[in-house]
């Protein structure tokens, strides 16, 4: 069985709720990082991050760049940047250009999470109104990692769970609520 | 490299990235050794993709033989575009906070490194200029990429931008009205030529060359972040030594200095905005 060493989530519509409803299910000593892409065009996270924390088994963060993402913490990308995992499995920062018209994109944290984790990552594609994350996940499969997506019937937004569909497959595809122990169960030490 | 796990061979990716790195290195007298790779990777996908090559081997074989294949290459390679007063708030600190203090010096030495296609330069201009500052201040803006310079140099932007620029301009504080400083043309806007004269646009590489200038404050934004953490240092490092007793330095809003050994030579005026002044040496 694969050990897991991090999950990466993506969402855009419908997110907050999302993310609350999957943050409250999870363990509280899940012990990989969970690191999270969610459009939101504000220009800053501090609103978002003290929303979700409410809620939340974990601690929730921005990530910082150059910091080494800790298991059992959420991890929110800053505004305005693309969050990356580098080589050495820290977390990088970059402003280049939008992916998706989104920055943070969900691409670009999927691609590079799944060039450092390969095998060992899980990627949850949430609901959203656009395709973002669909070749990140895609990418995520083709590193042999596991792809979680939201039945796209029970997303606020269906369109990014159907494009991730469409685009990667997934091995998993379940309504939100089960999404949680999901996690909780491919995680298990 | 990546560690992918135990067992696993070192990606195929990764390999043509070293050698594409070392290429562009011996061949062409670039260094991007110190870059942190999973940006690099990606600007790297978008050349190759852009030019047409089926992979990033391909395009290297190519650089290897072609000199005239480096301007572009290196160009989609620089610090991507900004836009004007981006992160209003950190020019309103400058304008608050730093402005003030460089008022006391006849002359004000300025350096924007990786300047990309001049945005923050020119809002700095405008700001001194509403300071009363501008005729004794000399900006110098430099980045590695002439492709880079030349559009600089220019000051056009796209007019779908105007708007963002306009707001953004009062955000920080501006004083007048954004189109007072330049004009209209089609689908672009021109800036006021008047804002270039005391602009110097120059090519300075980061990554090999040594200290520019002496500055009073260096602006930096969103460059370092593509460095990686030895680059960091270094390059904080030459800001320490070009810049004067209580000089300043401001840099991306989400930089972190935290493994920096350099950084300690700066203290944090304003944490938020990354305003940062050298301590005044003995």
């Amino acid at each position: 069985m694969t050990t897991y060493r991090a999950v990466v989530v993506g969402c855009s519509a419908g997110g907050v709720h999302a993310l609350t409803t999957l943050l409250a299910g999870l363990a509280p000593k899940l012990h990989v990082p969970l690191i999270v892409v969610c459009h939101t065009g504000s220009e800053d996270v501090d609103m978002l991050r003290e929303v979700l924390a409410l809620k939340s088994s974990l601690p929730v963060q921005e990530a910082r760049e150059r910091h080494v993402p800790q298991p059992g913490t959420v991890y929110l990308a800053p505004a305005g940047y693309h969050l990356l995992v580098e080589c050495d499995g820290c977390f990088a920062l970059s402003v280049d250009a939008r992916v998706c018209y989104s920055r943070p994109a969900i691409d670009v944290l999927f691609e590079s999470a799944a060039a450092h984790y390969g095998a060992q990552l899980i990627g949850v594609v949430l609901t959203g109104a656009n395709d973002d994350g669909a070749l990140g996940l895609k990418a995520i499969r083709d590193h042999k990692g596991m792809a979680i997506v939201q039945l796209p019937e029970d997303a606020v937004a269906s369109a990014m769970p159907e494009a991730a569909l469409r685009v990667a497959g997934a091995d998993h595809v379940v309504v939100l609520p089960d999404i949680a122990p999901l996690i909780n169960h491919l995680c298990m030490p | 490299m990546s560690t992918i796990g135990p067992g696993n061979r070192p990606d195929v990716e990764d390999i043509e990235l070293d050698g594409f790195v070392r290429a562009l290195q011996q061949r062409h007298g670039y260094d991007f050794s110190g870059y942190a790779q999973a940006s690099l990777k990606r600007r790297l996908q978008s050349v190759v993709h852009s030019g047409g090559y089926q992979n990033l081997s391909e395009l290297t074989g190519r650089m290897l033989r072609d000199d005239a294949l480096v301007p572009e290459i290196v160009s989609g390679l620089s610090v991507p575009v900004s836009d004007m007063f981006r992160n209003p708030s950190v020019f309103a600190a400058l304008r608050e906070e730093v402005f003030p203090l460089l008022a006391s010096y006849p002359r004000i030495n300025i350096w924007q490194a990786g300047c990309a296609h001049g945005e923050e330069v020119y809002s700095l201009a405008i700001l001194l200029e509403e300071a009363g500052l501008y005729e004794r201040s000399q900006i110098y803006a430099t980045d590695f990429s002439d492709a880079a310079l030349l559009r600089a140099q220019e000051g056009i932007f796209p007019a779908k931008e105007a708007h963002t620029y306009s707001e953004n301009y009062l955000a920080a504080g501006g004083q007048r009205t954004l189109a007072d400083y330049y004009h209209s043309r089609y689908e672009r806007i021109k800036l006021d030529e008047r804002l270039k004269r005391n602009i110097h646009f120059a090519n300075h590489n980061l990554a090999a060359d040594g200290v520019f200038c002496e500055a009073h404050l260096i602006l930096c934004r969103n460059v370092l972040i593509y460095f990686n953490n030895v680059l960091q240092n270094e390059v904080l490092g030459l800001f320490r030594d070009s810049l004067v007793r209580g000089g300043f330095l401001c840099l991306g809003n989400r930089e972190s200095l935290d493994f920096a050994p350099a950084a300690k030579a700066f203290t944090p005026i304003n944490a938020k905005a990354r305003v940062y002044r050298l301590a005044a040496r003995a």
